[in-house]
């Protein structure tokens, strides 16, 4: 029986693990299964008995690269149990470090994960070598993401400066002057790169995806909105358990998300482009039409062209939220314990996060409840995996393996709510 | 060194939410609290291109991380990067993993390496969520710290008088 194994470890990060496995008897893909694990599960019980207040802080350490999206789903869930509701130039400021966050965590991914596949090199570092100014143009560009959430969020990673309520600390007019004018920088940086992953070979490939994500009356997803599909559904948050369920799948720790009675669906910016081209800035809409994108998109390769988009409308969300800003009269709206259930849901980089608690009288969480998004799209990159497999058995196993790789990397499967160690097994039987 | 900007910078890189992945930021803590003169201490979470920005105007890097490569835990590691490539994460059978070796690697080839970059790599024992630094971890801790502190008050800030 011919079963490979790559271990993949040395000096890493070690903040999740993945397997895949594609299983192939008389020339037929049987099986593709993907095993990670989910730190998020801890959290749940890491957060019983801590108080409300608490939830913000230790839930932006579930992840090192999409904290914002994390902390303000348990704040958002929070406020609603709470009974408050956080407006004008807070929430603004909110949206600001969800534009900080998109901007790290796609070009991070674009620049360094994925368009190495689509340039046939094995890593950012080869790429590097022949496309230098590239490379440092990625940097460049994910920087002034991490100066965003530096200036909100009170540090790069895991930003401490937000609280139930609103921030600690909010930031006077004056203190993005500097920041204003990089932001014009990177809003050309991110136009210059959706031509450069245009240029990109994406294989033909297609799927009738159901997708979901938030939607908003008027603007593109970060924060807030109803949970939509593109077959008819319209919930929001605090009905996010009466159409969606978690279940256990035996190659699995983590658990598997499924649209009950419908199956499979498909979360993140995917989703969130089929669902609300019509609420992206007209700078990236047009953007989009001029390399030949159209409203709709379906080959999940072309994720790197829409996360390029999603970049431009970061850049442009940030520049018009900083250009109106006036600062709150007071930096949060205050919050008193009391007993309550509260769902919030909001879009992080890599699709839709979901949060639910209950909290008791005296302001201690007795639930805690937390859906990532990797668990949510898990199912579809399995059946991604089982249809595309096929096609390609007549591969040699690396470049099978790289294949699936880069099918797997299609859906930016987070560094520490999913993937990082992958070892991919292929058996011919 | 008297008030003047820092000339050696140490990164403690990982998580510490997960076990024996949290010791370079522990070792980072331990020298804090030395209060060197000169040296500058940063904690971050390994993710590749904020660590090279980190680095990019730096002469001086120490660099400190757990890593897992089979050797005894507790077992420490001076590479000397600056000199040396460090052994590859095998990036083909990743996908999303970036580690400390190709941030080096990266800031290599764009020309962006500091002059001097060492990594002091510790071997750990357990990864797990939410545990603590295993007790052999926590005593290379100590002694990574104790390390650093020699060749930071001796080797390296009288090197940097010839990178300043």
């Amino acid at each position: 029986m011919a079963v490979r194994t790559i271990k993949v470890d040395y000096l890493a990060r070690v903040e999740g693990e993945g397997a895949f496995k594609v299983t192939v008897r008389d020339g037929k893909v049987q099986k593709a299964e993907l095993v990670i694990f989910e730190p998020p599960r801890f959290f749940e019980s890491f957060l019983r008995g801590r108080q409300f207040s608490e939830a913000p802080d230790i839930t932006a350490r579930i992840c090192g690269i999409c904290p914002v999206a994390y902390q303000m789903s348990s704040v958002h869930a929070m406020e609603m149990a709470l009974g408050i509701k956080v407006e004008g130039p807070l929430r603004d400021l909110r949206r600001l470090l969800y534009c900080g966050e998109w901007i790290e965590s796609h070009v991070l991914h674009i620049y360094m994960l994925h368009a190495p596949d689509f340039l046939g090199y094995q890593g950012a570092i080869d790429m590097a070598a022949d496309h230098g100014d590239a490379v440092k143009r990625g940097l460049q560009l994910k920087k002034i993401g991490n100066e965003i959430m530096e200036l909100l969020g009170g540090r790069e990673i895991h930003p401490i400066n937000v609280r139930v309520g609103g921030f600690y600390k909010v930031p006077k007019k004056r203190d993005f002057a500097a920041l204003t004018e990089r932001l014009k920088w990177a809003r050309d940086a991110a136009l210059e790169t959706l031509r450069w992953v245009s240029t990109f070979d994406f294989p033909e490939r297609s799927r009738d995806y159901e997708f979901v994500s938030l939607r908003h009356p008027s603007e593109y997803p970060f924060n807030e909105g109803h949970i939509v599909s593109n077959r008819g559904l319209d919930t929001d948050a605090a009905h996010y358990d009466e159409h969606f369920e978690e279940i256990h799948v035996e190659h699995s720790t983590a658990l598997h998300s499924r649209h009950k009675g419908a199956g499979n669906y498909l979360v993140g910016p995917l989703a969130r482009y089929n669902l609300n081209f019509d609420r992206l800035s007209p700078l990236a809409q047009q953007a989009a039409r001029g390399v030949g994108m159209g409203t709709t998109c379906t080959n999940p390769y072309r994720s790197i062209q829409v996360r390029a988009v999603e970049t431009i409308y970061a850049c442009d969300e940030a520049l018009r939220i900083i250009e109106n800003y006036q600062e709150p009269d007071h930096p949060f709206v205050p919050a008193e314990p009391r007993a309550g259930i509260g769902m919030g849901a909001t879009e992080a980089p890599r699709g839709l996060i979901w949060h639910r608690y209950r909290i008791e009288a005296d302001g201690k969480i007795a639930e805690a409840r937390i859906v990532p998004p990797t668990s949510q799209n898990q199912p579809s990159i399995e059946e991604d995996l089982r249809e595309y497999v096929g096609g390609w058995l007549d591969l040699p196993d690396e470049e099978l393996k790289h294949r699936c790789e880069q099918t797997i990397r299609n859906y930016d499967p987070c560094i520490s709510c999913s993937v990082h160690f992958l070892r991919l097994d292929i058996d011919r039987g | 060194m008297t008030g003047a900007a820092a000339r050696v910078l140490v990164i403690g890189v990982g998580n510490p939410d997960r076990g024996d992945d949290g010791v370079g930021c522990a070792v980072a803590t331990r020298l804090e609290a030395m209060g060197l003169p000169g040296v500058a201490v940063a904690h971050m979470n390994g993710e590749i291109t904020a660590l090279i920005e980190r680095m990019a105007d730096e002469s001086i890097v120490y660099l400190v991380d757990a890593c897992q490569s089979g050797a005894l835990p507790g077992k420490v590691r001076r590479i000397d990067a600056a000199r040396e490539a460090l052994p590859p994460e095998s990036p083909a059978a990743s996908t999303h993993g970036l580690g400390l070796a190709q941030a080096v690697e990266l800031a290599r080839t764009l020309g962006q390496l500091p002059p001097t970059c060492v990594l002091y790599a510790i071997e750990g024992a357990q990864f797990e969520v939410g545990a603590a630094l295993s007790p052999v971890v926590e005593r290379a801790c100590a002694e990574v710290a104790r390390r650093l502190r020699d060749e930071l008050t001796t080797t390296a800030l009288g090197k940097g008088v010839q990178h300043a």
